[in-house]
């Protein structure tokens, strides 16, 4: 059944007729032209599909998208302001942490919600918070340091 | 530049037809300096791409690759290898702009476009760098060559008073004097072939090459704006969801589309054995395919995970020794003791982030593929079968690549978006689920290595009696210093006979390798342990190779490992391997829960001596790669299958390496210049299985014959015999 569903993506508002039952990953992909949000696996298991609600990191691939009415979605497409990246975004390049890239959309978003709950995350943090986030070229070594540098870099507070 | 090294127009007798095209191709390619170039023999390459294309030509067949400098002084390298995360795509700007002297920065690179690169077999086996990288170098010096000449020409000044630096010539002695590339390369035409090898510079010469860069495309991934197959949008495109059949061999008996065909815009197609549901949403597609309801007759269902070994066994064809020396009877006379050991490897999938992705545009007679793939002139040859037109009609365009590690060099998925592309009229897109991926992905063999082995009083290995089935050849030679040895191979990692596998085998990364070193080297701590020597220790006497030996020192000392028979307690473990070049030492340190059974890997040191490292930090980023990937088949990675049917249907079964999972890594490039790069994507994944079983063995006394070594084999081995 079609609805007409508004949220805000990436701080503009949009407002659409869809099927509210399609999940989120799919209307972003292709009725929104957002593809960076990746298709992983499509049960929830990998983190490829995560973007950010209302600042919660969610996998976009279960979640269906009249469950974001009302609500503020953030894909990757929307982490750099002006052109500008973000901390997560320059620390990631500067510690080399991705290979194929594949899986770097959703590591970066979720260790943005980290650092929101947990500015300064010890290694262990680190760890516990991206572990359902899966990579399989292997980059976890880099992406656990880039997360380090930019928790050091952003003085305890992820700008929005 | 002497001028025998080079050549031009070389195939031109081939025939009229060809030299005409070649002038096209040229044409083409706008103003400049061209240099092509050609890796390997000629000629074969040339008979390869006329057999390929089923004798019409579609550009000029006898070179790999070319470099244009434009008249806008930017450097462009256009090749067929394509880039899957393993950062060719930075390592060979550094080596053209290397030899050409030109800034990093002014090169770039075309990566496996096959309308604008020349035809390429496909980018695997660690040849991207070893391989193919010395012929891009030659075809940059001869392109300096040429900018030096016309430079002279142009200053009037004799070449052994000019110089090449920073995308321009100069004259040594009055620095001010000086012409840039774009301003030689203004109204030219000019077109040269190189057949290696134009002098090179040396290592101590290197301004780009060893020295850490970081990846090109990390920019475009970060910010999601790098796009992969399943990325590209055309007008009026649809989604394809293939139906897959329960098990593979299963035959189709019955099918009821009706409820599928009621949904909104859904399209059912079946054409013979291919069905699927199209739409212009993927998940709309997706949820009507679930309402096809589908008959099948399975077949024959005796094999499962547990008792395909013996059936390996029993099927495995005969061998052919791959080397062999001394006589083995005598050999076996000579040892105080001997050992008799069996190994065993399960299945393992590639499990790329990115599932098989194509997108096919099929208008009249012309095809447009953008597809995720290790092989893009594969690519072309299968669509244009599928769609029954000539292959220089398909154009395949290489979007960014979500992993291969070998499961990419087959594209079934191209195909499927071919036949449906031409069925539907529309462009069609295919992306695998995660279950069609465990399904139709070629997976790494189940094998078995045989290991029949004698040790001296003195610690001698004197004799070496290796058979390995399903595996193949690669890294299965040992390079002890054994008098009586053999090694046998049985069936190759690819194929392997039609009744061996379940389902299809492949290419994984590195392909037989994985298998051949866990079984060696941990054949290897299994003498050293009952002839209670070190296992360190026991390798160098066993060790004449200098090259190996200066490796394993060197990793002894970055891991602090000290003497101590085994096994020692302390969970340490060591594994020797050579790949393709490379030479490497793998020691880790791991701690076993012997109550549940899970290894948790502490810490891993790998050192590698891979010649000269073209982009060290690169290379450093693969090792740990690797290795981290490389837990995944050691410990929780197989395919469970019941007769033809995978079980494994998503990461929830089938267990990936995990961030909790990490160690602490230590990656050790040892400097070796005086010899040639050789590739890195590859190596360090192969001692894991054996550095890992042996630091087991030494935490619990427990040897694991079988990988992975699930926390369930883990504590059967520790039971008391």
């Amino acid at each position: 059944m079609k609805e007409t569903i508004q949220f805000k993506l990436n701080g503009k508002s949009v407002q659409m007729s869809v099927d509210g039952e399609r999940m989120l990953l799919w209307v972003l992909r292709t009725d929104l032209s957002q593809t960076g949000t990746k298709f992983g696996c499509g049960e929830g298991f990998c983190g490829a599909c995560t973007v950010l609600v209302n600042n919660e990191a969610v996998r976009s691939c279960q979640l269906p998208v009249k469950n974001v009415k009302g609500k503020s979605v953030m894909t990757i497409e929307g982490l750099a302001k002006n052109g500008v990246l973000h901390s997560l975004q320059e620390a990631f390049i500067d510690h080399d942490a991705m290979q194929c890239g594949y899986c770097t959309s959703g590591m970066i978003l979720t260790a943005y919600s980290l650092l929101l709950k947990k500015p300064h995350p010890t290694r262990q943090d680190i760890i516990q918070g991206m572990e359902d986030n899966l990579c399989r070229c292997g980059s976890h070594t880099r992406i656990v340091q880039a997360i380090q540098t930019a928790a050091g870099t952003i003085k305890g507070a992820v700008t929005k | 530049m002497k001028k025998e090294e080079t050549r031009t127009h070389v195939l031109d007798e081939a025939g009229a037809p060809l030299a005409l095209r070649r002038r096209d191709f040229i044409k083409l390619l706008g103003g400049g300096i061209i240099v092509c170039v050609t890796v390997g023999d000629a000629e074969a390459l040339f008979q390869e791409q006329v057999r390929r294309q089923g004798g019409g030509m579609a550009y000029p067949a006898d070179f790999n690759a070319y470099l244009r400098i434009g008249e806008d002084g930017r450097v462009t390298c256009f090749t067929g290898k394509i880039e899957q995360g393993q950062g060719a795509v930075t390592a060979l700007p550094m080596m053209l702009a290397e030899d050409l002297e030109v800034p990093l920065e002014s090169v770039d690179i075309v990566m496996g476009d096959t309308d604008l690169c020349p035809y390429d077999m496909g980018t695997f086996g660690s040849q991207t760098i070893r391989a193919f990288g010395p012929a891009l170098r030659a075809a940059a010096a001869e392109a300096r060559a040429v900018l030096l000449e016309l430079a002279a020409e142009k200053l009037k000044i004799p070449i052994d008073r000019l110089q090449a630096k920073d995308g321009a010539i100069f004259d040594k002695t009055r620095p001010q004097t000086k012409v840039s590339y774009a301003e030689l390369a203004q109204g030219k035409k000019i077109e040269r072939h190189v057949t290696p090898k134009p002098p090179l510079k040396t290592p101590a010469e290197f301004k780009v090459m060893g020295r850490p860069i970081f990846r090109r495309d990390a920019k475009e991934k970060v910010t999601g704006k790098a796009r992969y197959a399943g990325d590209i949008r055309l007008p009026g495109m649809l989604y394809a969801k293939i139906l897959r059949p329960p098990a593979h061999g299963a035959k189709l008996k019955g099918i009821d589309t009706s409820a599928a065909e009621k949904v909104g815009g859904a399209r059912v197609v079946q054409d013979g054995d291919l069905i699927a549901v199209l739409h212009e949403y993927p998940d709309v597609a997706e949820a009507a395919l679930a309402k096809v309801k589908a008959d099948y007759d399975l077949p024959d269902a005796s094999l499962n995970d547990k008792n395909i070994f013996e059936h390996l066994i029993k099927v495995a064809p005969a061998g052919r020794a791959v080397a062999q020396s001394g006589n083995l009877d005598e050999g076996a006379k000579l040892a105080a003791q001997l050992f008799d050991e069996t190994y065993l490897n399960s299945y393992v999938a590639h499990s790329s982030m990115e599932t098989h992705t194509a997108l096919v545009e099929f208008k009249e007679t012309k095809a447009t593929v953008w597809a995720s793939t290790q092989a893009p002139f594969r690519v072309k040859d299968e669509v244009a079968q599928a769609l029954g037109i000539a292959a220089p009609n398909v154009h395949v365009i290489m979007p960014f690549v979500g992993g291969g590690f070998g499961g990419k060099t087959r594209n079934t998925q191209a195909v499927q978006a071919a036949r449906l592309a031409k069925i539907a009229g529309k462009p069609v897109q295919v992306a695998w689920s995660r279950a069609d991926e465990f399904f139709y992905d070629t997976f790494r063999p189940a094998a078995v290595v045989k290991i029949k082995s004698g040790v001296s009083n003195s610690g001698q290995i004197v004799f070496w009696d290796y058979e390995v089935l399903f595996a193949g050849e690669r890294s299965s030679q040992q390079f002890y210093n054994i008098p009586h040895h053999r090694t046998v191979v049985r069936g190759e990692w690819m194929g392997g006979g039609a009744s061996a596998h379940p389902f299809d085998v492949g290419a994984w990364r590195a392909p037989g390798s994985n298998t051949n070193v866990f079984a060696r080297e941990s054949q290897i701590d299994i003498m050293a342990a009952k002839t209670g020597i070190d296992a360190v220790e026991f390798r160098l006497m066993n060790l004449t190779d200098k090259r190996m030996e200066r490796v394993l020192k060197a990793a002894a000392e970055k891991f602090g490992w000290t003497s101590a028979k085994a096994p020692s307690g302390r969970g340490l473990g060591v594994a020797c391997a050579d790949y393709l070049g490379t030479y490497l030492v793998t020691m880790a340190e791991v701690e076993v829960n012997k109550e549940t059974g899970s290894v948790q890997v502490k810490r891993v040191v790998c050192v590698q001596d891979m010649g000269v490292a073209v982009n060290p930090e690169g290379a450093k980023l693969q090792i740990e790669g690797c290795i981290t990937m490389g837990l995944g088949y050691c410990l929780t990675e197989e395919v469970h299958f019941k007769g033809r049917e995978v079980l494994d249907l998503n990461f929830d079964t089938y267990q990936l390496p995990r961030f909790s999972w990490l160690p602490k890594i230590e990656a050790v490039l040892l400097d070796s210049p005086d010899l040639p790069p050789s590739g890195g994507g590859e190596p360090a994944i192969i001692n894991m299985g054996a550095v890992l079983a042996n630091a087991v063995c030494d935490a619990t006394g427990a040897r694991l014959y079988q990988l992975p070594m699930t926390p369930e084999r883990i504590k059967s081995a520790l039971k008391p015999k």
